[in-house]
């Protein structure tokens, strides 16, 4: 399979500071997969996903997204096939409803008016927007700002998706929401990019987690991995779920089980294997 | 419960926003809170917890009107009858987004800004801004600008300006939704040293429930403006099936008793664990009698 992206040797140093922003990182992902980005602020994780949009460009190094450089590329020749979903829905929304946020996208990429339309009655079904459709987007509290921040852009359906920080501020509605967006983006073939602190979400919902320290990849497996290793969540200061810390304790106060649990539902059946033993 | 004495008592509060809101915000809140109190504030966004924080110092319904029924008192002061100027001293706010509370060149200054107003003498508040900048972590940085700081240092200042008031109380709205996890980790520290080693009463409105499950003493969980629950941590998670009809989550360790109690392979008659701690000693019951 053909990485959707490929980065070679990327080092990025921002023009104000002589800060490496991000160190001499390679990597490749694959269509369909779903990763994480973690790490602190300040540790590269925005810098890094910023160039897979083409807002940055390499200092030194490649990006390819979907077999192109984006290097020569505007941002606008990108956005059709990679989305990003700001932190702050502010630095994103603009239009008047709504509505029009949501039309604007697929408006923009020429396709006719009954798709759009369609596209827009999807996303308002999937995010539960029926009442705000006329609102201006100001006019709506944070965290469903956000949400509409996250529809406009899947009214475009890119190949890869980059969501920044989707969960903070949302309550455990909203918040399973988002989990339920990238489930589905996952069935649809999407490439999702979640960059996050949302432990829950890293654990039960990514496939393949990147961590970041100080501009450098520092490790690049799956969330079971990472939240087993112990020196690099202690040297990044994440602290696994509760459900996964309970089971690293018991396995290591008891050699009770040899797989860690990243859900609930994982350490119930952990119980119930070593129950039957 | 604590034994001290109450510091904050909400008598049949209701508020409407609005002179034609239909549903009121708050619906008659009865609470009482005692002094040295760390009271855990949960519920959807939208539940009605930053309208009761506001109550906490007066600015509902003093500064933000409406229609106001009830009583709240605070350290022994109505509310209704208290200039929102002389409940800053007994209330400290710490908001969500740090940016919003920062406006000045220094962090010094920004400390001194509360200061100013209500009269401090100027060495005064060159001891307060250095006592309080050392309670949070920040000593050394008096001269540095608050837009320069890490988003877990600028929520640090943002209570380091509220503690150079002397207030009895801190009142924190979702203190930790923007920043990262080690700016988390220095919030609830901080957050929890001032409410153990100086028995501030802390009122904090969050989603992290593991986190609030550590800290807590009463959690108080709020739907629709109402008060749904308030107790213990224990005793508030182990309403597993109104918790769920909410909306809301508990903490995983006690979600995961709620399933093995479901399954039959433990009996913990609906008292789960809500700590770590008292997780890995429950659930090591499991594994001890295996070996035994």
């Amino acid at each position: 399979m053909e990485p959707i992206i490929k980065v070679e040797d990327l080092t990025h140093i921002y023009p104000t500071g002589q800060v490496v922003a991000v160190k001499d990182i390679s990597l490749e992902i694959n269509p369909g997969e779903i990763v994480g980005v973690i790490g602190q602020n300040g540790s590269g994780k925005t810098t890094l996903v910023k160039h897979f949009i083409g807002l940055l460009k390499p200092t030194s190094g490649k990006v390819i997204v979907n077999g192109k450089d984006t290097a020569p590329l505007r941002v606008q020749q990108i956005a059709a096939n990679v989305g990003y979903v700001y932190q702050n829905p502010n630095h994103q929304l603009f239009a008047r409803t709504v509505r029009e946020e949501l039309a604007f996208g697929p408006r923009n990429l020429d396709l006719p008016e009954d798709e759009v339309n369609a596209r827009v009655e999807q996303a308002v079904e999937f995010f539960h927007l029926e009442e705000l459709l006329e609102l201006h987007p100001y006019r709506i509290s944070f965290p469903l700002r956000k949400l509409v921040g996250m529809a406009s852009i899947y009214t475009m359906r890119p190949a890869v998706f980059i969501l920044d920080e989707p969960t903070t501020g949302q309550d455990n509605i909203t918040t399973q929401t988002v989990y339920r967006l990238i489930k589905k983006l996952r069935d649809e073939g999407s490439t999702v990019l979640c960059v996050a602190h949302d432990m829950i979400l890293l654990a039960e919902v990514v496939d393949r987690m990147l961590v970041l320290r100080d501009g450098d990849l520092i490790m690049d497996a799956t969330p079971r991995e990472v939240f087993s290793n112990y020196e690099i969540m202690s040297s990044t200061h994440l602290t696994p779920p509760q459900i996964t810390t309970l089971s690293l304790r018991l396995r290591e106060k008891y050699d009770a089980f040899d797989n860690v649990a990243l859900s609930i539902d994982e350490m119930v059946s952990e119980v119930q294997k070593f129950s039957n033993k | 419960m604590s034994e001290s004495k109450p510091i904050i008592e909400f008598k049949d509060v209701t508020f409407w926003y609005g002179q034609n809101e239909t549903e009121p915000a708050l619906k008659n809140i009865n609470l009482t809170i005692h002094e040295g109190d760390y009271v855990a504030l949960l519920g959807l966004n939208g539940a009605g917890k930053t309208t009761l924080q506001l109550c906490i110092n007066g600015v509902v319904p003093n500064n933000i009107l409406g229609n106001f029924e009830g009583q709240v008192i605070v350290d022994g002061k109505d509310t209704l009858e208290t200039p929102v100027r002389e409940m800053a001293k007994i209330v400290g706010m710490v908001f969500d987004n740090p940016e919003f509370q920062l406006s000045q060149m220094s962090v010094g200054e920004e400390i001194a800004l509360g200061m100013e107003s209500l009269g401090y003498s100027y060495e005064e508040m060159v001891e307060t801004i250095d006592e309080v900048l050392d309670i949070v972590g920040l000593q050394g940085l008096t001269e540095r600008s608050p837009f320069g700081l890490s988003g877990g240092q600028q929520q640090r200042l943002s209570i380091a300006s509220a503690l150079a008031m002397r207030p009895k109380i801190l009142v924190m709205d979702e203190p930790t939704s923007n920043v990262d996890p080690i700016g988390k980790e220095e919030i609830f520290q901080v957050a929890y040293e001032l409410n153990r080693k100086r028995n501030m009463t802390v009122i904090m409105a969050e989603h992290e429930v593991e986190v609030m499950a550590q800290y807590a003493n009463l959690v108080v969980v709020m739907h629709e403006g109402e008060i749904v629950l308030q107790g213990t941590p224990e005793e508030v998670f182990s309403n597993v099936d109104l918790l769920k009809s909410l909306g809301l989550r508990m903490p995983q360790v006690a979600a995961f008793g709620n399933e093995l109690e479901k399954l039959g392979i433990m009996t913990l008659n609906g008292h789960y664990p809500v700590k770590l701690s008292q997780a890995v000693e429950t659930y090591g019951r499991l594994f001890e009698k295996k070996a035994g």
